[in-house]
């Protein structure tokens, strides 16, 4: 079992952040292509981990079903940037939140395509309106910079996000925010 | 291109829809989104399940993402709960399968059979 994308790891991290129960999550790509270099980031401000947990939930191993918070999601993350000649990193502080950072070299051949990111982004917000998203993508000088609470304050309070109306305005934005990045009009 | 303009648009126009949403209760459309649902192939699912539902402007229907149903060789799960009625589990659910289920269970009321949990574990063991 292994993740064909690297958008499907990070739909993974963002459920762990979901089950942490973050109000915010931040989620953060950066392409340069000058550096060879691909950046993912996960944030958020839900529980945290304490020193132990934060230990325990990167070896896929060591996780106790019982409290099944986090499962061979971090392990197969990390496992997939180290192949690719990145870097991985989980910083965490209980009570406060925990950010997720996993570089891949680009060239490298073991590098897996960043995939569906619209699709990730789009049913994480569509699922969880109760939770802000900040989701901000960079291809070397172009950004792509999406926030559901600018979404919810022109759309007020009372107008859901999964009306099938918002959906397909939320999806439409997002796929051509993303196709301008990588050189479209 | 998308502005905001129009979303402020799609505001006005739609909220009459929703306090009719609010006198009806939804249909829900739950997947697993665990890492073993989402290996398997989730994420499709659930967009397929999302467009369905905004295709057909299906206001009464509500689809949502849950963790681990507990299953996890029969991933992708889909599990659908009609107001008054039981829940009904669909295993190894791909994209092409959706919109059978959208037309016949959550629009017509009848569940797909041949998609359910209990007919594939009395045909596959």
């Amino acid at each position: 079992m292994m993740m064909k994308e690297i958008s499907l790891h990070v739909l993974d991290i963002i459920q762990n952040s979901i089950a942490a129960q973050a109000s915010f999550i931040e989620i953060c790509i950066e392409i340069s292509h000058e550096c060879d270099k691909l950046l993912v980031s996960v944030s958020d401000n839900g529980c945290g981990m304490d020193e132990q947990l934060r230990k325990r939930v990167e070896n896929p191993y060591a996780t106790s079903r019982t409290t099944r918070k986090v499962g061979l999601g971090i392990p197969m993350f990390k496992a997939s940037a180290e192949a690719a000649g990145g870097m991985f990193s989980l910083t965490s502080k209980l009570g406060e939140g925990t950010c997720i950072q996993a570089g891949y070299k680009l060239s490298h051949w073991d590098c897996p395509p960043l995939g569906d990111i619209a699709q990730t982004v789009y049913t994480s917000v569509i699922c969880n309106e109760n939770i802000n998203f900040l989701y901000l993508h960079r291809v070397d000088a172009r950004e792509f910079r999406f926030d559901t609470r600018e979404i919810r304050r022109t759309l007020g309070e009372d107008v859901p996000f999964n009306l099938p109306e918002v959906m397909a305005w939320i999806k439409e934005y997002l796929a051509e925010g993303i196709h301008t990045l990588y050189g479209g009009a | 291109m998308k502005t905001l303009q129009e979303l402020e648009e799609i505001r006005k126009r739609t909220l009459d829809a929703i306090n009719l949403r609010k006198d009806t209760e939804a249909i829900r459309v739950v997947v697993g989104m665990a890492t073993c649902g989402i290996a398997a192939g989730a994420r499709p699912v659930l967009t397929a399940f999302m467009d369905e539902v905004a295709k057909r402007n299906l206001s009464n229907v509500v689809v949502a993402q849950t963790g681990c149903i507990g299953v996890c060789r029969l991933e992708p799960i889909v599990e659908i709960y009609r107001p008054g009625e039981e829940k009904v589990t669909y295993v190894k659910v791909t994209p092409d399968m959706v919109g059978r289920i959208v037309t016949e269970h959550i629009v017509n009321g009848n569940a797909v059979r041949d998609y359910t949990i209990g007919y594939y574990e009395a045909h596959n063991n």
